[in-house]
């Protein structure tokens, strides 16, 4: 199956997948039944199972990787490709199956009426069987808030929106091991929005989360250097941008 | 300490000639393998001048000849680290937008192919 060229106004949904065999071809069919008529885009992350097969049987479109890239790499072909094709807007869901579709116009909406660049479909209810995820998520929440200049509810989450404004930005630059949070960095410092919607979040429906066992400290120290990382290099073009400034206001007073 | 020189001699010459081989069996490409001819010569010519060595303790500050060769190596070695940290990285990003732009293609192509059957 292939994606037609899109209208104005057109949204594609992409499905990032890796060894997601027991739960794609379920996320696919489910994603074509709440929202019929959008195409679904799954990204094979050369995973070593069937995912393919399983997705391609449900009816999806597939984006096969010739090898692993993790995440953020699986995420961002898809964007190129969405961004290539000339779709307006593009909502990432994962490949396990929890994320409700339903939530997806909602999302959809909240793009299209803010006019903000990335709509983050938000955890709000409390998850009591993934304590160290919400512990995570309040972790960055808090570390994130004088950063951003907002409070971000769940920056963790990847059930994302992006509008073709944002989707310019991350076909070009996009953090590739845990995007969610950097990705989150790289908007502010272009001076995008971005705004949540309160969604539900379903219990994974096979596998396990690559975030597991001594992981989360790995992941919080990888994240913080990589937030940190990104406000250096704003912080580096915002000072260039202030000299340049400077030497222009110099140049146009005579250099006197 | 002559003997200790020595060994640093030894192993320098070891390098060189380790590094030429796999250049000229193409196992390291001639531009990497400039960091590495440098490191060991510049190891290889401080074993063997003694008086140069004794001056760079001198100027360092050290107590013994031999701590002074160890830590100029344990230095170049960084370097050479750093640059090949530096090349890794820069590899790694080639390598995802090449992989990326693969599947891209490959995605084009089918749909090419299914349009024309």
């Amino acid at each position: 199956m292939t994606i037609e060229a899109p209208g104005p106004g057109s949204l594609l949904v992409i499905v990032p997948a890796y060894n997601e065999q027991g739960a794609v071809g379920d996320v696919v069919r489910e994603l074509e039944q709440q929202v019929p008529g959008v195409p679904v885009l799954v990204i094979d992350d050369c995973s070593v199972d069937a995912t393919v097969e399983v997705a391609r049987a449900a009816g999806a479109r597939i984006l096969p990787l010739p090898h692993h890239l993790g995440l953020g790499g699986a995420v961002q072909a898809g964007y190129k490709l969405a961004f290539e094709l000339g779709f307006e807007y593009v909502i990432r869901v994962d490949g396990d199956g929890q994320h409700d579709p339903r939530d997806i116009p909602r999302i959809l909406d909240k793009l299209k009426e803010s006019g903000a660049e990335m709509v983050i479909g938000a955890r709000m209810d409390a998850d009591r069987t993934r304590r160290m995820r919400t512990l995570g998520a309040r972790f960055f929440r808090v570390v994130l808030r004088p950063i951003l200049g907002k409070t971000v509810n769940d920056p963790t989450s990847g059930f994302v929106g992006v509008n073709r404004r944002a989707l310019a930005l991350f076909s070009a630059s996009f953090p590739l091991e845990y995007p969610e949070i950097e990705a989150l960095v790289v908007l502010q410092r272009r001076r995008f929005r971005f705004e949540e919607v309160p969604c539900h979040m379903r219990p994974r429906r096979t596998g396990r989360s690559s975030i597991n066992g001594l992981k989360p400290l790995s992941y919080i120290v990888h994240v913080l250097l990589g937030v940190f990382v990104n406000i250096l290099r704003y912080d580096g073009r915002w000072r260039r941008r202030l000299r340049l400034g400077r030497n222009s206001d110099s140049s146009a007073g005579g250099g006197g | 300490m002559d003997r200790l020189l020595h060994v640093s001699a030894g192993v320098s010459l070891l390098l060189l000639v380790m590094v030429l081989i796999s250049v000229r069996r193409a196992h390291i490409r001639v531009e990497y393998s400039v960091t590495w001819l440098v490191a060991a010569s510049a190891m290889l010519a401080l074993s063997l001048a003694r008086p140069v060595l004794e001056y760079i303790r001198h100027l360092l500050g050290l107590p013994d000849t031999p701590l002074a060769i160890f830590l100029l190596a344990g230095a170049v070695f960084l370097l050479v680290f750093f640059r090949f940290t530096l090349i890794i990285s820069r590899l790694r990003d080639d390598n995802i937008a090449l992989a990326q732009r693969v599947a891209i293609l490959e995605y084009h192509l089918h749909t090419i192919a299914r349009h024309e059957s």
